[in-house]
Order: structure tokens, then sequence, then C-alpha cells
């Protein structure tokens, strides 16, 4: 700690210069914790997926429906314990910015697959009484200000009515919860019946079916032994775990981890040669500094430290506000990504890529300063 | 007193280029503790090469310097380093002291390779600024300061350790007469109240003065043979 007044008095030589060069390590890492944040949150949903579900959908396309007789066939599969199915209903609530996450689904068969969604029994009855009813997630309720009792009308992007008309209307009849993880409680379930008989187009059929399996270690067999029940009939279909579902559907919406990576890499590739040109240059500019303080009795692995000190504090610093104001923006995007809260893992990598920044920019004037010869550096040679 | 400094066959040789270029050749030389001595000389004499190896700022090619009875030409670059810490206090023409530090923080520099705490080394640094006349300028950068109070804190960063040597390199080069004078009068004050034994380069007649004993070094050898140590 002795030293750091030294330190500090080092990095601050050339105040605009130092200043700016806090202001791109800052945005560096603001984008940083943004992007890794999302890519985080993305992968949260692969990794929280459960080992015990399989997911079967159409192998065409996870968008082509499925019939909705598949269903008894499935359940006769050895190994199946329990099958459940939705279906992708596409809505907004007044306004087409206000996206909603809204499924069709078998009540009491979709909430006995998910024992994390927590629903009150009575609201459970309600809903499986009511043809209308729609459970939501506590954070949708609180997003919209719904409660149980509401009518709520949702416009569909897919789905009309025999009358021509997208516009849907449930009555809002349990709310449940995802204690583990609020990113879930953002949904929106109704009834597949009141669904089926009031579209259009597509009765009969299901989005995907979710399987709950007895053994998780037999889930390629049972996934297999799944798809061979379908195998060269018009509806084939593809089963995987809901984690290689999960991942396969982000693929569908890009390779978000590859654009990430590629974005930061380039960012931190122009980031490496500016500040490591800025610390040359700090460098050169206090030879005979550094050469003074090599008289008083610095080491040569003290001056070393002291450069490698500088670099570390700048970026370290620099990082952490970067990170800080990425935590604060963060929850701004929950409607996006459905995560509140910067995950601490992307702050503790930041930090990790902070200190890597500065050892690989600070080495090499801290090694020069190391090798400096005091007479040659105080003769200015 | 005996000799604090003695150089025995000293032989100084430095690389330019892909020349050998012999700065200083066979020299000898005692100085006693207590002394205050100017070395002099013209440019490229090889004065400034006596004074790095006296201060161990540099090593002979050849030869044996010792100092308060320590052979500092045997001493690694990490053990000189030391040995500096402890036994050395430089001045420089130019001060140079650290731009963006205060005065107190610039004296304490020395300091922070010693083991002493935080409130012993801030009592150290305002003695060393007290005895400097710059008690009340503690606070000021630099760049705050005149020549004169620039050259009074290298003066005090020099002192603070409270070395065995004190070594000057043109420490009146840079600053007007009467300033120069000032810094001298210091300096001998130093040497006559405090007892520090200050070997001082200068190309200044009028500074020489200020010291007891005067050393003439011309083309890497001690000009005036009844200086030299027998």
């Amino acid at each position: 700690m002795k030293y750091l007044p030294l330190v500090w008095a080092g990095l601050w030589r050339k105040r605009t210069r130092t200043l700016f060069t806090l202001l791109s390590i800052m945005i560096a890492f603001l984008l940083f914790g943004m992007l890794q944040g999302t890519n985080a949150a993305f992968s949260r949903g692969v990794e929280g997926a459960n080992v015990n579900r399989l997911m079967t959908v159409s192998r065409i396309s996870f968008t082509e429906a499925l019939p909705y007789a598949d269903l008894v066939q499935i359940e006769a599969v050895p190994g199946v314990d329990r099958v459940a199915y939705a279906s992708w209903f596409s809505t907004y609530y007044q306004d087409p910015k206000q996206f909603v996450f809204s499924f069709p689904v078998d009540p009491e068969r979709y909430f006995n697959l998910y024992p994390e969604f927590k629903l009150p029994k009575d609201q459970l009855d309600a809903w499986t009484r009511t043809k209308s009813g729609a459970v939501i997630g506590v954070k949708l309720a609180e997003k919209y200000g719904w409660k149980i009792g509401d009518r709520v009308p949702l416009h569909s992007t897919i789905w009309t009515k025999p009358d021509g008309t997208s516009d849907w209307n449930f009555d809002i009849v349990g709310i449940y919860d995802d204690p583990d993880d609020q990113s879930q409680a953002n949904a929106f379930f109704f009834n597949h019946s009141y669904f089926d008989e009031g579209r259009s187009f597509g009765k009969g059929t299901v989005g995907w079916y979710i399987e709950r399996i007895k053994d998780p270690t037999a889930a390629a067999a049972t996934g297999d032994a799944i798809d061979q029940l379908f195998l060269n009939s018009s509806d084939e279909t593809k089963t995987q775990t809901e984690k290689e579902f999960s991942r396969s559907f982000l693929k569908q919406l890009g390779d978000i981890n590859f654009i990430v990576t590629s974005i930061l890499g380039a960012v931190f590739f122009t980031l490496l040669f500016l500040t490591g040109n800025t610390m040359m240059q700090s460098l050169r500019e206090r030879v005979p500094e550094l050469a003074v303080l090599k008289t008083l009795g610095f080491t040569n692995r003290g001056v070393l430290a002291l450069v490698l000190a500088e670099c570390l504090l700048l970026c370290v610093i620099a990082a952490l506000i970067g990170l800080a104001i990425a935590a604060l923006l963060f929850p701004l995007m929950k409607d996006v990504i459905g995560v509140v809260n910067l995950p601490v893992s992307v702050i503790e990598l930041g930090v990790g890529v902070a200190v890597l920044l500065a050892l690989v920019t600070g080495l090499p004037p801290a090694w020069r300063a190391m090798r400096l010869n005091i007479v040659d550096a105080l003769a200015g040679r | 007193m005996g000799a604090i400094v003695t150089l025995k066959n000293v032989l100084k040789r430095y690389k330019r280029g892909k020349e050998q270029v012999e700065v200083l050749h066979a020299l000898n030389l005692e100085i006693a503790e207590g002394d205050f001595v100017a070395i002099m000389g013209p440019s490229g004499s090889g004065k400034t090469t006596l004074l790095n190896l006296i201060g161990g700022l540099d090593q002979p090619t050849e030869g044996e310097v010792s100092v308060a009875g320590e052979r500092i030409d045997r001493l690694s670059g990490g053990q000189l380093a030391k040995w500096r810490s402890r036994h050395v206090g430089f001045i420089f023409q130019f001060y140079n002291l650290m731009p963006t530090m205060t005065a107190e923080r610039n004296v304490e520099l020395p300091l922070l390779l010693t083991s002493l705490s935080r409130a012993e080394r801030k009592r150290n640094v305002a003695t060393a600024l007290e005895i400097v006349g710059l008690a009340d300028r503690a606070k000021h950068k630099p760049s705050e300061l005149s020549g004169g109070q620039q050259q009074r804190v290298a003066i005090a960063r020099a002192l603070v350790a409270d070395p065995t040597l004190l070594v000057c390199d043109e420490p009146t080069g840079d600053l007007d007469r009467q300033t120069a004078d000032e810094i001298l009068h210091l300096l001998q004050l130093l040497n006559r109240e405090q007892g520090k034994t200050i070997i001082m380069v200068t190309h200044d007649p009028k500074a020489a003065e200020f010291a007891s004993r005067h050393l003439n070094v011309d083309k890497g050898q001690l000009a005036d043979a009844a200086q030299v140590a027998a």
C-alpha cells in the first residue's frame, strides 16, 4: 500500500491521456458486460434445462406442427413417464412492441411436467374449469399490472379465427412463479382446447411434445424410440433433451456466443494495441524518472512491479467502472432477455480479462523499465 | 578520520558502438569520512564516471571500490540497489523530482524502501524538509517551486534516509549565482554540522571553493598527484 501514491502519481502524469485511455477501456468493458451478460443469459436457459425432459418436434422444422394423435403413441413408449404438449401462439398486447410469450397447453399435463412453476392448486383447478382461462407468470403480471379476474385481449400474429380476426380474449385465473429462475415467470399459458376450437386452421395439431422420462441416462434411447414410431410417416419427429433443444433453438436465432466472441475479440484486439502503445509512450517519457528511482535504491524487479502495477490499476479501475455501468444498464434489457441482473460470473470474467489485458500491455514497458541502465538513462542515451 | 571511500587501480571501459573507450585508467583515490570533496575537470574527463562508481551506479571494469569498508564492486545489481538505498544520497543537476508528486512525497521516496512506519516516515520527511528550509512547501509540487527550492527538495530527499555519502553531480549547474551559493552553503552546513561526507562534481570553480578538498580529473586520471592517496 505504501507504494500506491507512487503508482498513482505515475499513472496521472499525463492527465488527459490517462483519462482517454481509461474511457476507452471503460467503454470496452461496458460493451463486454452487456454482450457477455446477454450471452450468459441465453446460455443460462440452456444450462438450466431439465435433464428429465425430452422435446419432440417436427424433423423438418420446429415451426411445423405435429398431429395431436401422436400423444397416445408417445405415452406408450417404454421409459416415458408423462407427456405434455404446447404450441407457439405469437402474440402481442395492444402494441406490436409489447410482445407476449404465449402458449396453448393442457393445464394439468403441462404443469405436472414443470414442477418448478409454482401455481396454487385452486388456481390450477379454476384454469381447468375455465375454457378461456389463462395462467401468467408473476413477472408478466407485474409488467402489465394484470391480476386474477382481469379479461385480457391478445392479438396473434399467426392464428386467425374463422371470422378472420386475430384478437383472442382470455380470463386470468392464476399467476405462477418460478422462484429459482424469475426469467421463466414471464409466460402466458392458456387452454389448448380453447385455442384448438377457436383457430381457423391447423386443428388437431400441436407445436411440440414434452416428455418426462423415468431414467435420464436412457434419454438418447428413449428419444430414438419415439422418433422410430414416426419414421417414414408424413410427420417425422426429432426428439432431443431439453438442453439440446434449447441450444438448437438458440442456433436458429444465430450463434450468439460466436457473434459476442467475435465482437469482443475485435474490441479487445484494438484495445490491446491502444493501451500497449499508451503505456509504452508513457514509459519513454519517464525514463529519467525511473532511472532516479533505481538510483534511490529501487531494484530492477521493483521498477518492473511499479510499471505493471500502474497498468493493472488503470485496466482494473476502468474495467470495474465499465462493468458497474453495464450492471446498472442491464436491467433495462430484461424484457428482451428475461434476466434482471448482470450475472456475477460475467463480472468475475471481466475482472479476469482486465488483469490479463494489464499484464499483456504492461509487460513490454515494464520489462524495458526493468532493463533500464541508470547511467545511460540519466545521461539521456 | 579514516577513509570512507577507497578506489584501487580502478579502470573503466565503455563500449561505444564498435569501439571500446577507456574512461578511467588505473585510478587510485581515498576520501576521508566527513570530507567535502569537489571533483573538477573538463568535459569528458571521466569525473561523472568516477562519481557513478563511488555512488554504486556503475561497476568498474577492473579494480576495487570500497565504501565504508564494503567492496561494492563485488555486489550484484540487486545488492547494489539495496546498498545505494542505505548508503548514498544523490543530488542531480536537474533535480530529477517526480513532477506529479508533492515535495513531501518526493522526499519520502527513499524511505519507502525501509521498514519505517508511515508515522516515522512522515516525521523523518518533516525533519529533512525543515533542515533545507522548506517545511512550509511540503504540499507543493515541483512545478510550484523555484529552481533553488526544487534543489532543496532534492537535497532533503538525499538526506532523509541518513546516508553515509552525499553524491552531487553539478548540483548548482542549473541555478543562478545567488541561488547556487545558497545551495552550496546548505551543503557546507550539512558537511560541517552533521558531518556528512559530500562528493561533488562541478565545473564551477566558485562552487568548488565551498569544498574542503579539490580533485582534478583529466583524461581519466587524477591530475594532481598530491591529491592521490599513496
